[in-house]
């Protein structure tokens, strides 16, 4: 597949769908600037792209959780690449909702990585694509931030509060011309969800081929596999004093 | 089963603090990558490509990549596997662990002979750079150490030049065992890769066959173009007794026959040559859920045409038929690996649908024939080999074990080394 995407810039790079869509952007001639937690995973990554592909490929670690790095990040990549065609914000942590009941460090933890390092991330990105008047910013939300659930509210919380914050910022960048997609992924094989067995898990690659159309169509928010939609739909719809008493 | 994703990554820590074993793909078909009780390591994930020298022909990966990822990378930019198996499905670390051999063993020697480093992670966080100059040692321990010394997390090896993916082959008919010794004896002073297809069930009746790559980029239909996809995959839960004696010997009838001359020249791409199986996802279920058992083993060449027949009259007296049986020539190049299988000879690899008790005592005349001829057998296809036989045919098997990790281990080589250590 042929995309317009020549620069993109990837945060959470080492992720399993960020892997996937690397490795598509770079198959087609991308550009790409890769932030992670380890050095030594986006150096591998980068030899294998820039082998395979012969694509042009920087990379910087960042700690996720320190959030007054990040505007230097997106600056050292914003320099690097020429600016951005598409931005990508795809680190996350699936911290165990039990864990998390009883310790609400863990459950900070999960605020802290999927929800204010990835607000900040987006942040400094919309603010170089509303002063540019370009670009495409992809953000890894999840269908867990559609409604709390018992099994994993102290992610969903997290996720919601990042859907929620990217409706803001979309509707905000509306007239300058950039574009916000939120990405609400299902089960998906990555490491992150390895533990979960599921018939309605899908490969990396699959999300990252629905993610990188939804950027191109320039859409507002993708459910990956698409059955998600009416299935969240259903979620969303059934009333509260139904739903407490159901165990989901 | 715990994954490793990343070859910087630590090993994983093994459950209930038993052992570890690596897995590639699984396609060694015996047992060295099973661990009962214990914990396998998945190595698939860590599969980059890492280092590539387009002068030479040096190419670093981590051990996990498949040579069927290397092919698709090599191929178009002009280069090729050193030497290849039957499969492209398996991964660089497996190639390594069971120094694999391919058709041109007595030009090329296995695919150890190639390696130039590799990195060996040890349970104790160790991370060695082995290579001949270099912790020469673990290099020879890890060459065909069936995954015992330490997970292989990157392997650096020489690929081979090609200006065309065609091969230029030939195939020649052979009426019994001492055809073959004839036939093969001009073959392979003129042809790089050679193999032969045997029918066990008459007296050795098959097919040799042999190419050279085409070295002609001008030649016709000379192009760079790697291999496709597999498009078949063979069905789940096909019946195991539509393999029995009569159906096998009709198969071989039918392969026999398929050419009617004597002696035919060809071209073929390399897929074909190499991988026919490949283009079939699954084949091996065409044993149904008993599965099969395979036996690979190598005949000092004084000895060999008379131990094939003594084998041949043996499964014939056990009822057991076999498919397409492959006798080929080892040559001389000696592997670095000190476990290493190939030595001078000829080997025999034959599959054995599994019968139960039948099959098994069947097995026990073959390692009885081989150990009375001085055989041996590859520890990596086998999953019945007794002990002794295992130490007799195994020279090194002392010096090796200096080498094993302590958390490593695996069903294999517990079955194989059973009183023994
Ligand atoms: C159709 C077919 C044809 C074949 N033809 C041939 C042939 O012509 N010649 C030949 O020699 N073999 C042949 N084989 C056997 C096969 O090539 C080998 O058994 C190979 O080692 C399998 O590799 P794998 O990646 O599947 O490894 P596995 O089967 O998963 O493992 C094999 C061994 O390698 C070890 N290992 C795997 N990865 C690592 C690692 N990263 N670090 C350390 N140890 C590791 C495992 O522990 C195990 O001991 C054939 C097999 C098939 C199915």
């Amino acid at each position: 597949m042929k995309t317009c995407i020549q620069k993109a810039f990837l945060v959470g790079a080492t992720s399993g769908i960020a892997q996937a869509l690397a490795e598509r952007l770079a198959a087609s001639g991308a550009a790409l600037f890769l932030a992670g937690r380890s050095g030594g995973k986006l150096d591998l990554m980068a030899r294998d792209l820039r082998l395979r592909h012969g694509a042009r490929v920087e990379t910087l670690a960042v700690e996720f959780e320190k959030t007054e790095g990040h505007a230097g990040a997106v600056r050292r990549a914003w320099e690097w690449l020429g600016g951005a065609d598409a931005s990508f914000v795809c680190h996350g942590a699936l911290i165990d909702q039990k864990v998390c009941e009883r310790d609400f460090g863990e459950a900070t933890r999960s605020f802290q990585i999927n929800l204010l390092s990835a607000a900040s991330f987006a942040g400094e990105i919309a603010n170089r694509m509303e002063a540019a008047g370009h670009g495409t910013l992809v953000v890894i939300s999840s269908v867990a931030g559609d409604r709390g659930r018992q099994s994993n509210y102290a992610y969903g919380a997290a996720k919601a509060g990042l859907t929620a914050f990217l409706q803001g910022l979309r509707n905000r960048l509306f007239p300058s011309g950039a574009r916000v997609l939120t990405v609400k992924p299902g089960y998906v094989d990555t490491p992150m969800a390895a533990h979960i067995r599921s018939s309605l898990k899908v490969s990396a690659d699959r999300a990252a081929r629905d993610i990188l159309c939804a950027a191109e169509k320039g859409c507002d928010t993708l459910y990956t596999p698409w059955f998600w939609r009416p299935i969240m739909l259903v979620v969303r719809l059934i009333p509260e004093y139904v739903f407490k008493r159901m165990k989901l | 089963m715990k994954h490793i994703r990343w070859s910087c990554d630590p090993l994983p820590a093994p459950a209930d603090r038993g052992t570890l074993i690596p897995l590639g793909l699984g396609n060694s078909l015996g047992d060295c990558c099973l661990n009962n009780g214990g914990t396998v390591v998945v190595t698939r994930g860590m599969n980059r490509l890492l280092d590539f020298d387009a002068e030479t022909g040096l190419i670093r990966c981590e051990a996990g990549a498949t040579l069927d990822e290397v092919l698709r990378f090599a191929v178009p930019r002009g280069w090729f596997l050193p030497t290849t198996p039957g499969t492209s499905f398996i991964t660089v670390g497996g190639a390594v662990a069971n120094d694999v051999h391919g058709k041109n063993h007595h030009w090329a020697g296995s695919f150890g002979c190639h390696v130039t480093r590799l990195e060996l992670l040890r349970s104790d966080g160790r991370r060695l750079v082995c290579s001949l100059a270099e912790n020469s040692d673990f290099f020879a321990a890890t060459i065909g150490g069936m995954g015992l010394t330490g997970l292989i997390t990157w392997v650096e090896f020489r690929l081979r030049r090609i200006v065309s993916t065609m091969i230029e082959t030939e195939s020649v008919k052979f009426r019994d065992l001492d055809e073959f010794f004839d036939v093969s004896e001009g073959t392979d002073a003129r042809c790089e890769h050679t193999v032969a297809w045997v029918d066990c069930v008459t007296r050795g009746r098959g097919i040799l066959m042999c190419g050279n790559n085409v070295d002609d980029a001008g030649a016709a239909g000379a192009t760079l173009k790697p291999h496709t996809e597999p498009r078949l995959n063979f069905p789940h839960g096909f019946p195991s007794c539509a393999l029995n004696r009569f159906s096998i010997r009709l198969f071989n009838q039918l392969y026999y026959s398929r050419q009617l001359r004597k002696r035919v020249r060809g071209l073929q791409h390399y897929s074909q040559f190499f991988y026919p199986l490949d283009v079939v996802k699954n084949w091996h279920r065409v044993y149904g859920a008993p599965g099969f058992f395979e036996a690979q083993i190598v005949l000092p060449p004084d000895v060999a045409k008379e131990a094939l027949r003594e084998i041949f009259k043996q499964a014939a007296r056990f009822g057991q038929g076999a498919f397409l049986v492959v006798l080929k020539k080892l040559g001389s190049i000696r592997s670095p690996g000190l476990m290493s299988f190939p030595r001078p000879g000829v080997t025999l690899g034959i599959d054995f649908p599994n019968k139960g008790e039948r099959t098994k005592k069947l097995f026990t005349e073959i390692f009885r024939i081989g150990l009375d001829t001085g055989a041996a057998f590859n520890p990596g296809k086998d999953a019945l080999m007794p002990p002794e036989c295992f130490a007799k045919t195994c020279p090194n098997l002392e010096s090796f074990s200096a080498f094993i990790d302590p958390a490593f281990s695996s069903n294999a080589w517990r079955r194989l080394t059973k009183g023994l250590l």
